[in-house]
């Protein structure tokens, strides 16, 4: 497989762009006339949290959306992988934004973790055991398994997010890609969140996470993509993310004090 | 002359319709719940009302056949097909224009509608039209209904039900969250049409008991109903399979039981007379249940707030909080505290603290969802882990009652 190629060290370079988790060329994205992603390249570092950050209305969450195929891109490539999406979706656990579903939904939180066994059980596939077990140990993962049998209008905002999580861990995933999993989360959620993302990394896997707190980049993640619309940088965090890239992304949307702050946090 | 009805003894034609009429009303019932959750009911009022133009264009081209126009399986055909071009309208009008559901709803039902009333009326000018019959498609006749019209229901009710069944996971995935569904790979689009076939099929099936307009209450009554009384999906279909079925059944035979009763209506009605009850007595949805449980919390807050004003030597001026401390026997007439409500006052107290510990320890996050400033803490912890959270706080022990 070739994901094991990065399990076992082997650098992204000696692979080439092809083989990366996940691959971007050319990818233009519009809602009516006006382009939400234009022409962004972007190539996935394996084995490594990387953070999508720009300005509100910067194309984040559409270009975590057209690389799933969720919205339907103008043109470009998105391969996975180094395959076509369409065959690897099995490798692909998605977190969407918390706010994107009705929480008035009559489910349990256990039901909405068994969705992310889906694929395993099939149309008509009876959920066993084992099933309930591998939900259950995901909820446990997210420090949510005493909720398994709550009704998911009763949870706060952070523990919502926690169940969406649990959700991608049981479809046991190669790559992650989550959609603002810290907007409106409370700091228990946070730390819980981090510290699955990071589990993750240290198992292999590739996380990607649409992220708005410039301040928290440089200890959750390695990795940085900045985009406005287009491509403004990407690459290693002590690379990438910088006071001239972080100008280059928010133009005058980001106040001087806040630049300052950041640069002093990347010293 | 009810009971007759109910345990069909009422004749033949009354024993057919009651089996029709429950089997549609289970196969409504449980398909409607998936466009209910989808949060597209109203899509149902639309596929039916585009039946019509369909039904009168089969009868012309029956007549025109040389038939009598009154063939059942080619009606509901051309009902299934002119449904069918509705919904393929509603949906391009949705994705393809900036016209919001609600719109493309309104525009379709009435155009289909209106150019079904226009073909009805050509073909009561018709020679043969007059005997037709097809003004019984609008709201249901069950006067003259053979067996081969029940067998058609029947199986075509069966098989609607079977292909849901088939398709719910997918189904039940796109709508509760159809970005997911999508990342997943499910082509969200085609389930989405898949549901709202499964919905015309409903409605096909259903135009000769309840007719084209009162469908859409067989549709949307039956989950409404149901969920009410569950917080589970899978629950909420089968409950909304029960409320449609017994509702058609109940419906049939009242209307069996007297003279010039009509069978759609009254199935409604029925239907309605469930959602009614379970709106007022369902145990937590329920409008009842919610204004008791709002009387009951206001009661406890108020003692709460007694208790906690007693422990801390604060007057009470609140007559309400007074009365219900007087009537728990916390408080005498004067306004003094007995020796028992001093001890649940500073149990209260105690309380307050052991929560604001649990609320703050990670720990203990499950519990502290629970909070709601009044639960005694007894009832959500053990008590060696009271134990543990008095030791942590210190102080003078053993207030726990």
């Amino acid at each position: 497989m070739l994901e094991l190629a990065a399990v076992q060290g082997v650098s992204v370079e000696d692979q080439g762009i092809d083989n990366s988790p996940l691959a971007i060329r050319g990818l233009t994205v519009s809602y009516g006339q006006k382009p939400a992603v234009f022409s962004v390249d972007m190539t996935v570092h394996p084995g490594a949290m990387t953070a999508i950050i720009g300005p509100n209305g910067a194309g984040k969450s559409t270009l975590l959306k057209a690389a799933l195929g969720i919205v339907p891109p103008l043109s470009g490539q998105v391969t996975v992988y180094g395959q076509p999406l369409g065959q690897q979706r099995a490798h692909i656990a998605y977190v969407p934004q918390r706010a994107s579903v009705d929480w008035d939904f009559p489910t349990r939180v256990i039901d909405v973790v068994l969705m992310g066994l889906s694929r395993e059980l099939g149309l008509l596939g009876r959920i066993r055991a084992r099933h309930m077990a591998r939900a259950l140990d995901c909820l446990h993962r997210v420090g949510m398994r005493d909720f398994a049998d709550r009704q998911i209008g009763q949870l706060s905002g952070g523990q919502q997010q926690r169940v969406f999580l649990a959700r991608a861990l049981a479809q046991g995933a190669d790559l992650y890609l989550l959609d603002e999993p810290f907007a409106g989360v409370d700091a228990a959620t946070e730390k819980a969140i981090i510290a699955v993302l990071k589990s993750l990394k240290e198992a292999g896997k590739t996380v990607v996470v649409v992220h708005h707190d410039l301040v928290t980049v440089t200890d959750y993640f390695d990795h940085v993509f900045l985009i406005n619309t287009r491509k403004v940088a990407e690459g290693p965090v002590a690379e990438a993310f910088t006071a001239e890239t972080l100008q280059a992304a928010y133009g005058g949307r980001l106040a001087t004090a806040q630049i300052d702050q950041i640069s002093r946090a990347l010293g | 002359m009810l009971w007759d009805a109910l345990t069909f003894q009422l004749g033949y034609n009354a024993t057919l319709v009651a089996i029709g009429a429950t089997l549609l009303g289970i196969s409504a019932g449980v398909t409607g719940t998936f466009l209910f959750l989808r949060k597209r009911a109203l899509v149902s009022d639309a596929i039916s009302h585009a039946t019509l133009p369909g039904v009168c264009l089969a009868f012309m081209a029956l007549v025109a056949l040389g038939g009598d126009g009154r063939n059942l399986i080619g009606l509901l055909a051309g009902s299934a097909v002119s449904a069918w071009i509705g919904l393929l309208c509603m949906n391009w009008l949705t994705r393809h224009t900036r016209l919001a559901e609600d719109a493309a709803i309104g525009a379709v039902l009435s155009v289909f509608f209106g150019l079904g009333i226009v073909l009805l009326t050509v073909i009561q000018t018709m020679g043969v039209g007059r005997q037709a019959g097809l003004e019984g498609f609008l709201l249901g006749s069950t006067a003259g209904m053979l067996w081969a019209d029940a067998l058609i229901i029947a199986i075509g009710g069966a098989a609607t039900l079977m292909l849901v069944m088939i398709i719910r996971r997918p189904m039940m995935m796109v709508a509760f969250d159809p970005e997911f569904a999508a990342a997943r790979g499910l082509p969200v689009h085609r389930i989405d049409l898949a549901m709202m076939g499964l919905v015309m099929a409903v409605t096909v099936v259903g135009l000769k008991i309840v007719g084209l307009i009162l469908i859409v209450a067989l549709l949307i009554i039956p989950p409404v109903t149901a969920r009410f009384w569950s917080e589970r999906s899978d629950r909420v279909v089968l409950l909304a399979g029960l409320a449609g079925g017994l509702a058609g059944y109940l419906g049939a035979a009242m209307s069996a039981s007297a003279p010039n009763l009509p069978t759609g209506p009254i199935i409604v009605l029925v239907s309605f007379g469930f959602f009614a009850l379970s709106l007022l007595l369902a145990p937590v949805r329920g409008v009842l249940a919610a204004i008791l449980r709002h009387l009951r919390f206001q009661r406890r807050v108020h003692i709460r707030q007694g208790l906690l004003a007693l422990a801390q030597g604060q007057k009470i001026y609140e007559p309400l909080t007074l009365r219900l401390l007087r009537r728990a026997g916390i408080v005498r007439a004067d306004g003094v505290a007995t020796e028992a409500g001093k001890a649940r006052a500073a149990k209260a107290l105690r309380d307050e603290k052991r929560w604001e510990l649990v609320r703050s320890d990670q720990a203990h996050e499950a519990t502290a969802a629970l909070y709601d400033g009044l639960r005694d803490i007894e009832t959500v912890l053990t008590r060696d882990q009271i134990a543990e959270i008095d030791r942590r706080i210190g102080g003078p022990q053993g207030v726990l009652t």
